[in-house]
């Protein structure tokens, strides 16, 4: 935990900085790229409407872009791990801190996230890792703001396959955490 | 289960029986019989013609056929076909190179549902009859009845109780579709014959595990969408749940005299064995560690739990007595990468369990370890094996593995000379639990 909320310090350093950067120097090129690519996706998807909205009633562009991606990151409720290891992948690290923050700034809303292992192991020992890796998300979340009290972690262990066959392909979709509303 | 055959078998008259021939046998033959042991049951006479709906003399067949014992003569070979001891030439069986012969006739009362099976069991060389006797029952209890001859046919010859009318509990998961699976526990005959369902479920049902008696099961279920324990009566199907801490309650496991529950809590943060006491409701804890400690067994004297943890980073087979410290805990697989769901044969000195050599070659497969000698021997050369039970009289280990992407359920002897395949069911079978003796 202590490990994890470091490396956490560290992103969000990074992440504030790229805000500060942006506010300065919003005519940079990359930074075009970056907005042009997430309001695309951004009008794909359902929430685009609300997105404008809070456009143009902000007055600073960079803000809604945070936004967006916030808004991208909790639209990822699947995570995937390696195999037999229970902590989530370094890539995932910024979308969960989004969901950290949505559950902060949501003190009623309430998630469960439910662990999941591939079907190679003992069944009672994938019930007790799909657990851990659950807790590991779990703790995440809270050192990131999140509330205890906010989120449920169960165990499907084995049993509850999203991609049914043997093949390295079908693990590597049923090592999993899941992000559930409730 | 009633098994009025049985008892009505008791007024009915026993024909002979040669207690003294059978123990004197079994040393024989068990010693040194590399190949099956040349068998013939002839087809049972209906009295009075007629049909029934099961073929007694095909259910001891296989019965005996299954267990790799034996070797079954086709009744198209035979030369004669009796059905009592006046019609038996034991010549006719010694030119077709049988040891032994089993012969029976099957007789229905008019108007009733009673039957009365009289069967007779020979030795071939030594031209003696074995057994034999006359057993009743309802018509329904036909398969019961060609189980418990195999029983007394297994035992004659090779000095070993029979398990033929043992019955095992496994688990199915039926895909409807992405959103629904039926997950059920299903009871049936040791042979995957006469399946019954025991609980249903939309929500996972796991680790199904007999009480010594037979008469209860113990089983995890998620229907409140968390895995609780809940014990239910398999006659009646009376159910009550004896679980609800918080985060994982997994792997009831009955202590042997019944009064005890081994599991796995993750109450206090990670997974640790637990024994609760099923008349007070006292829960003591067993293990305390960080990592993950589960898949409690009891050793055969009741003392100890044998569990797997991966506190050497990966699953590795402990023991610990109840009542030590929970530092006090003896490591019993040192030479596997991955070694799990362990469970000591009643001479407490083999220990069953699933078994990843090395990182390098990732099959799990059933093994045998003698905690004394060192030994393994690897019984199964499947990838995907796992949970193993085994039968009550230790002949055979049933276990759960993978065939063409579906999950079935196989046995074999603890030699691993023989092996059979239950049939095949609706869904994935798995998490099989081989019952006590039941009488």
């Amino acid at each position: 935990m202590v490990k994890q909320s470091k490396k956490y310090f560290k992103i969000s350093l990074l992440v504030c900085s790229l805000f500060v950067l942006g506010a300065c120097s919003s005519t940079s090129d990359s930074d075009s790229d970056m907005e042009g690519t997430t309001s695309e996706n951004a009008s794909d998807s359902n929430n685009s409407g609300s997105n404008a909205t809070s456009n143009a009633g902000s007055n600073s562009g960079q803000l809604s872009q945070e936004e967006i991606r916030a808004q991208n990151a909790l639209r990822q409720t699947v995570f995937y791990f390696d195999f037999d290891i229970a902590e989530f992948k370094a890539a995932d690290r910024d979308t969960l801190t989004f969901h950290a923050r949505d559950l902060a700034s949501n003190p009623n809303k309430r998630i469960r996230l439910e662990g999941h292992a591939d079907e190679r192991g003992t069944r009672e020992y994938n019930l007790a890792l799909g657990e851990r890796r659950g807790n590991g998300v779990l703790n995440y979340l809270i050192v990131n703001g999140a509330s205890r009290s906010q989120i449920e972690v169960v165990s499907y262990g084995e049993e509850r396959p999203s991609q049914s066959g043997q093949s390295e392909q079908a693990y590597s979709r049923n090592r999993r955490v899941e992000v559930v509303g409730r | 289960m009633p098994r009025l055959f049985t008892q009505l078998a008791l007024l009915s008259s026993f024909i002979a029986l040669s207690f003294a021939a059978r123990a004197e046998l079994s040393i024989q033959i068990t010693q040194g019989v590399d190949n099956p042991i040349p068998i013939s049951v002839v087809p049972f006479t209906i009295e009075g013609g007629g049909f029934l709906s099961e073929d007694v003399g095909q259910i001891v067949t296989n019965d005996l056929e299954q267990v790799g014992e034996f070797k079954a003569l086709s009744p198209a070979n035979m030369l004669s076909l009796p059905s009592q001891e006046s019609e038996v030439f034991y010549r006719d069986w010694g030119i077709l190179a049988q040891d032994y012969l089993l012969v029976g006739k099957i007789d229905r009362e008019l108007g009733s549902q009673l039957i009365h099976v009289q069967y007779e069991f020979f030795d071939i060389n030594r031209e003696m009859k074995l057994a034999g006797e006359v057993l009743t029952g309802s018509v329904t209890q036909l398969r019961d009845i060609g189980h418990e001859i195999s029983n007394v046919v297994f035992e004659a010859v090779t000095g070993t109780e029979g398990a033929f009318t043992t019955q095992i509990l496994y688990i199915v998961a039926d895909y409807i579709n992405p959103e629904l699976t039926n997950f059920r526990l299903e009871k049936a005959d040791y042979d995957g014959q006469r399946a019954q369902i025991l609980l249903e479920s939309q929500e996972p049902i796991m680790s199904p595990s007999w009480s010594p008696t037979g008469q209860d099961v113990a089983y995890v279920s998620f229907e409140t969408d968390l895995p609780r324990i809940y014990i239910q009566n398999i006659a009646t199907g009376q159910r009550r749940q004896v679980t609800n801490y918080p985060n994982i309650n997994s792997s009831p496991v009955w202590s042997p005299d019944g009064s005890k529950l081994a599991m796995v809590l993750s109450k206090d943060g990670s997974p640790d064995l637990y024994v609760q006491d099923l008349n007070t409701n006292q829960l003591q804890r067993v293990t305390d560690h960080p990592s993950i400690d589960t898949e409690p067994s009891w050793t055969p004297d009741g003392r100890s739990l044998v569990f797997m943890s991966d506190r050497t980073g990966q699953p590795q087979i402990y023991q610990i007595e109840l009542g030590a410290s929970s530092f006090n805990v003896e490591r019993l697989t040192y030479d596997c990468y991955n070694c799990a769901k362990a469970k000591f044969l009643p001479d407490g000195v083999n220990l069953v369990h699933v078994r990843r050599e090395t990182r390098q070659s990732p099959q799990y497969q059933i093994a045998i370890l003698n905690i004394e000698t060192l030994r393994v021997i690897t019984l199964t050369d499947t990838s995907l094996d796992e949970s193993p039970s085994l039968a009550p009289n230790g002949s055979m280990i049933m276990y759960a593995t993978k065939f063409n992407g579906k999950g079935v359920l196989d046995a074999v002897s603890i030699d691993g000379r023989v092996k059979f395949r239950l049939p095949s069911t609706q869904g994935d079978v798995r998490e099989p639990s081989w019952s006590p003796f039941l009488n």
